[in-house]
């Protein structure tokens, strides 16, 4: 078995790990090594060809494989290795990585400090246990992204999406131009999930109808699709009898949430949280095993690639910290916690004594209200909404003031405030 | 008559509202909270232009298609004819990104470029 030794081994080329290895690089990391399963660089980012992506980090906007680009082409320019076409098998708590790839065989790589970079997966129908059969014809939208954008096949003519995340709405846009037709997008949901200009720009170009309150309840056909039933739901999600409507179509996408891809960071004994259904963190991005840190979608799924790149940048250059032994263990661990209409906070954890940023979602819509951070910050938001990650960064100043041992992050309302005050 | 456009400058996604005359021109224009709202929904009654994002055959690439996009918006209307002028393209690699591949695209003035460096195979 070939063994390597290195300061930072960065799971996943993607995003994430191209940020993360130019940022632990530039720290003063000597040896860092991407390890990417793929044959290319990129991550999901090479198949994301509409564009939106960088307005905060470059302010243009982008195509995905034009972002991923800007960081492969940095990346080149360094000595940082990487290992295309290699999978990561096991990573122990001792930050022992086991690989594996058909020109070497069996790798064993010891690493002062691992970034967790593996991004995430879809959601699939057997998560939503849509009843039915199972003919052919139903796809995760990233999946049909894939097959239209990378490979050149386009999977069916007449296609009904359920949920109106981005990645749903982008898939209509793209089976239209394709020339599919697209019946339907069907939403859980009382509002859209992804951007109004994404409903502007993928559904009312295209005179896609948006059912919304509605779900799949039945697929049928034997061996392909051949059409599905819809029907109103009620506050439960209960389907609501005498509402069903049956479209005919042979595909059905499925954009129906993203989950952190977290195996490899449970078998190295990585606390997870059950919400992000990712690493808990501290305020270095540092999971509860030292040395191993987290960052992008493995973490927690974000709406925007800057941000994964910012996130990225900062787990990377503590893990070069930590790896070269420069990292010092906080004096205080403050507890965050998500209190009134928040559903998580990221990180979990925080030391007081450098910068934080937090990143939060809400669990439902609300408008003029503010978001409270344990008291010592209060910002206020005209809107706020579940599929719209909320960040705000606090300075030690600011954070030394805090005396408690949780900190707890609030939507707070308007009213509220004025009584307050 | 009135038309509602959504504003997309930005997320807080203003629902403008355009006051018509008889010829589409327009009288007033409301529920815009900036300058920005009302020269999107003025561009976007009169002339709505998109950036087209889409692929390109491509031979001897390690992908069988190249991602590619005009390189400004292009009139909305123009969508289905620019894809159907990108389905008779068959380009060689390699490519880098940026790289022109059609200049002066269906004569609107604009350039159709490579979204990224795609390898011989």
């Amino acid at each position: 078995m070939k063994r390597l030794e290195v300061d930072v081994a960065v799971i996943g080329g993607g995003p994430a790990g191209l940020a993360a290895a130019l940022a632990a690089r530039q720290e003063g990391a000597a040896k860092v090594l991407i390890i990417e399963r793929n044959h290319e660089l990129g991550g999901i980012l090479q198949q994301c060809i509409h564009h939106g992506f960088g307005l905060h980090r470059f302010k243009a906007e982008l195509t995905g494989p034009e972002y991923a680009q800007r960081f492969i082409n940095l990346v080149q320019e360094t000595d940082i290795a990487v290992l295309l076409e290699t999978m990561v098998l096991e990573v122990s708590k001792e930050r022992t990585i086991y690989a594996v790839n058909s020109q070497e065989g069996m790798l064993e790589i010891q690493a002062q400090a691992i970034v967790l970079a593996m991004g995430c997966r879809e959601r699939t129908r057997g998560a939503l246990r849509i009843p039915g059969r199972r003919p052919a014809g139903i796809f995760s939208a990233g999946t049909a992204q894939r097959y239209v954008n990378i490979d050149g096949y386009v999977p069916g003519k007449k296609v009904v999406i359920l949920g109106s995340g981005d990645i749903g709405l982008i898939m209509a846009r793209r089976m239209s131009l394709e020339g599919a037709q697209v019946q339907a997008v069907v939403e859980v949901l009382p509002y859209a999930a992804g951007l109004a200009r994404n409903v502007v720009q993928c559904l009312e170009d295209f005179a896609i109808p948006l059912h919304l309150e509605s779900t799949v309840i039945e697929v049928h056909g034997e061996d392909r699709l051949e059409a599905v039933t819809i029907a109103k739901v009620d506050q439960n999600w209960t389907p609501i009898p005498g509402t069903e409507q049956k479209i005919e179509c042979d595909t059905l996408l499925l954009s129906v949430g993203l989950i952190p891809e977290n195996e490899l960071s449970s078998g190295a004994g990585v606390e997870l949280d059950p919400i992000t259904n990712g690493p808990k963190v501290d305020d270095s991005l540092m999971t509860s095993i030292p040395g191993i840190f987290a960052c992008g979608n493995v973490l927690h799924v974000h709406d925007l690639v800057d941000n994964v790149s910012k996130e990225a940048e900062k787990a990377g250059a503590f893990a070069a910290q930590y790896a070269l032994g420069r990292l010092s263990a906080p004096q205080k661990r403050v507890k965050v916690a998500a209190g009134e209409n928040i559903r998580y906070v990221v990180p979990q954890e925080i030391s007081l004594d450098k910068p934080v940023e937090f990143f939060m979602r809400v669990q439902r819509p609300d408008q003029d209200v503010y978001l409270d951070l344990g008291g010592l910050r209060r910002v206020k938001k005209q809107f706020v909404k579940p599929s719209e990650m909320l960040n705000i960064t606090l300075t030690p100043d600011v954070l030394q003031a805090f005396a408690g041992e949780t900190l707890t992050v609030r939507i707070v309302s308007a009213k509220e405030v004025g009584a307050d005050a | 008559m009135h038309k509602h456009i959504t504003c997309t400058v930005c997320p807080m996604s203003c629902d403008v509202v355009l006051e018509l005359g008889d010829n589409g021109e327009i009288l007033a224009l409301t529920g815009n909270r900036c300058a920005r709202g009302k020269t999107y929904a003025t561009k976007e009654h009169t002339a709505p232009e998109r950036t087209l994002t889409t692929t390109v055959r491509i031979r001897g690439g390690v992908h069988p298609l190249l991602p590619v996009r005009t390189d400004q918006p292009i009139p909305k209307g123009k969508l289905r004819e620019a894809m159907l002028a990108t389905a008779g393209l068959t380009l060689e690699a390699p490519v880098q990104m940026g790289q022109v591949l059609v200049d002066n695209f269906l004569d609107l003035g604009v350039k159709l470029i490579a979204s990224r460096d795609l390898a011989r195979r």
